[in-house]
């Protein structure tokens, strides 16, 4: 193998002596993906244990699922959350990172640590905090009170990413537009937006992510008759070790992949550089 | 609003002085303004967390009669089962960040290595895990590592080891998975730093007579050091504060500050204990931050996420 000694490195190290790293680095890839996606072919399983490969298949799991009026609503649930949660955390968190970046007040960056605090502070913190907070405010275990614990916990994504957008853009182009009589508004929906649409775009698209996989704060702060998915989830995972999480996850997997796929085509820039 | 639109006709520039004081007015005002956009942002994160964190400081002052009192904060010093949940929380968050580390590190290495189309692809396998759901991670590698798991039944079947080895339930399946988890916190700073080295360097250290390790040590990896510290900080401070991952999979044996807050609220309705554990992690987190702010760049260290 006249490979293995060819060099590899700027430093002359040829292939061969460095094997072990191709070989530790191919481990720990295949550690990696393949816990999350055994799950899959399991969750297709015919039998009570989860095997793998499975002996016999079917789809009795995700009967199960989709049978159950308790797990249905509980997904409902979830997505409606994370729908209205990345409908509330975009604009918001849109607004804020524009307006930090346009103004150059003397407080702006103790603005942005602020904004950035839901990322620093431990969840179980935000969710105790949270719980007691609705309690006083009347929304404990509502759809509202969860969007906005949601949102709240989408804002510094929201900002970072968009506040990225806004560092590569030049905001003289808004500057022209305005001295040429469009108000601010107008300027900054035709002239800015449009330009930093791929951050708002993928801001969105994470705003939905966060919500969705929540489990911390849900748990204190869903129940009664809005319990999320993942907190039904948890909930069965501290009990017993049910297929029919199986089948809930393979979907899961379905959803973020599908959510991280339209975010790399859509939010991607392929304007050049 | 529009201060620059009124500026007075060219070859009057008495009244363009008398105009100054207003225009810097208006810029206030303006900036101002704009910095206003903000305030739903901040007004929400005010009245969701901040408030309410910081009503569970002045709780966590309160003793069991209402009055104020340190009782909450003197039982984790007096209690020996607090200290212990300290010392585990401590030791799993060392344990993970220096295991990812011994791990990430070299897929880092090898990931920058590759040509692009190939790395690409090997960014997928870290970005994978990194997308899927928290709970269906932690649920996969219950179901792999349990008794009569796939790991056991293999190691058993190719004769590595006679009995089934326990591997979950325990400190071992909460690092397996706390590592997992994490990896990619790690690895995503650390490849950044390592594709921002100029490859010419390590031709010169050599052409200078090092060598190759000694390239490395002295060249290569102090370069990479921005990034190795940024995502270590990173993991070691998720870890500090995690939750779901070992209530899952430490069955019980691994208790961490997070699980006795949450066991103090849903157990025994003692809002003070909880807070008080809550504030000391709070306080352990943003004082680690803080040191560490005083020697890295924080700014890299945005863009997690937390569970």
């Amino acid at each position: 193998m006249s490979w293995l000694n060819k060099p590899a490195t700027e430093t002359q190290i040829t292939h061969g002596q460095r094997l072990w790293l191709y070989i530790l680095a191919v481990i720990i890839m295949i550690l990696l993906v393949t816990p999350t996606l055994i799950v899959i072919p399991m969750s297709f399983s015919d039998s009570q244990y989860l095997e793998f490969p499975p002996e016999t298949w079917s789809t009795r799991w995700y009967n199960s699922y989709f049978g159950s009026p308790e797990w249905m609503r509980a997904t409902a649930t979830s997505l409606k959350v994370a729908v209205l949660t990345m409908l509330v955390a975009t604009p918001v968190g849109v607004l804020a990172a524009y307006g930090l970046h346009a103004s150059n007040v003397a407080f702006v960056r103790a603005a942005f640590v602020l904004m950035l605090t839901p990322m620093m502070v431990p969840l179980v913190l935000i969710a105790i905090g949270a719980f007691y907070a609705y309690v006083q405010l009347k929304i404990l275990y509502t759809v509202t009170g969860l969007v906005l614990a949601h949102t709240v916990l989408a804002l510094p994504l929201v900002v970072i990413v968009t506040g990225s957008a806004l560092k590569s853009y030049d905001m003289a182009q808004e500057n022209a537009a305005r001295s040429l009589g469009a108000p601010r508004w107008k300027a900054f929906m035709t002239v800015t937006l449009p330009q930093i649409k791929f951050g708002v775009i993928t801001a969105a698209l994470l705003s939905f992510l966060t919500s969705f996989d929540e489990v911390v704060v849900a748990m204190f702060i869903s129940g009664g008759d809005n319990p999320t998915l993942t907190r039904n989830m948890f909930n069965a995972l501290r009990d017993q070790i049910d297929p029919t999480i199986a089948s809930i996850s393979t979907i899961m997997i379905l959803v973020t992949t599908c959510m991280m796929v339209l975010a790399q085509t859509l939010g991607r820039d392929r304007r050049p550089k | 609003m529009q201060a620059n639109s009124d500026t007075a006709p060219p070859g009057t520039a008495a009244p363009e002085r008398l105009n100054e004081a207003g225009l810097r007015r208006d810029g206030r005002l303006e900036r101002l303004a704009l910095f206003g956009l903000a305030s739903p942002a901040m007004l929400l994160i005010l009245v969701i967390l901040v408030i309410p964190v910081g009503w569970l400081f002045y709780v966590s002052f309160l003793g069991a009669d209402g009055s104020f009192s340190l009782e909450n904060y003197e039982r984790m010093i007096s209690r020996k089962s607090y200290a212990r949940i300290f010392v585990t929380t401590f030791q799993v968050s060392l344990l993970t960040t220096g295991i990812c580390i011994l791990i990430g590190y070299p897929l880092a290495y090898f990931m920058s290595q590759l040509p692009d189309r190939l790395a690409n692809i090997a960014l997928i396998t870290v970005l994978l895990p990194f997308w899927t759901s928290l709970l269906v991670r932690t649920y996969a590698w219950l179901v792999l590592l349990q008794r009569q798991g796939l790991v056991n039944d293999w190691g058993i079947s190719l004769g590595l080891w006679e009995e089934p080895l326990k591997l979950v339930h325990n400190m071992t399946g909460t690092l397996i998975g706390m590592v997992h988890i994490m990896l990619p916190f790690l690895i995503l700073p650390v490849y950044g730093s390592m594709k921002a080295i100029n490859r010419d360097l390590m031709k010169a250290a050599s052409n200078l007579g090092a060598h190759p390790r000694r390239a490395f040590w002295d060249v290569f990896f102090p370069l990479t050091m921005p990034g190795l510290s940024a995502g270590a900080l990173m993991v070691f401070i998720l870890c500090l504060g995690f939750f779901v991952t070992p209530a899952v999979l430490g069955g019980g044996k691994v208790i961490m500050v997070s699980m006795q807050i949450v066991r103090n609220i849903e157990l025994f309705v003692n809002w003070g204990a909880a807070s008080a554990l809550g504030v000391v992690l709070l306080v352990l987190t943003m004082a680690i931050l803080w040191i560490a702010s005083r020697f890295l760049k924080l700014e890299n260290l945005a863009g997690g996420g937390h569970g």
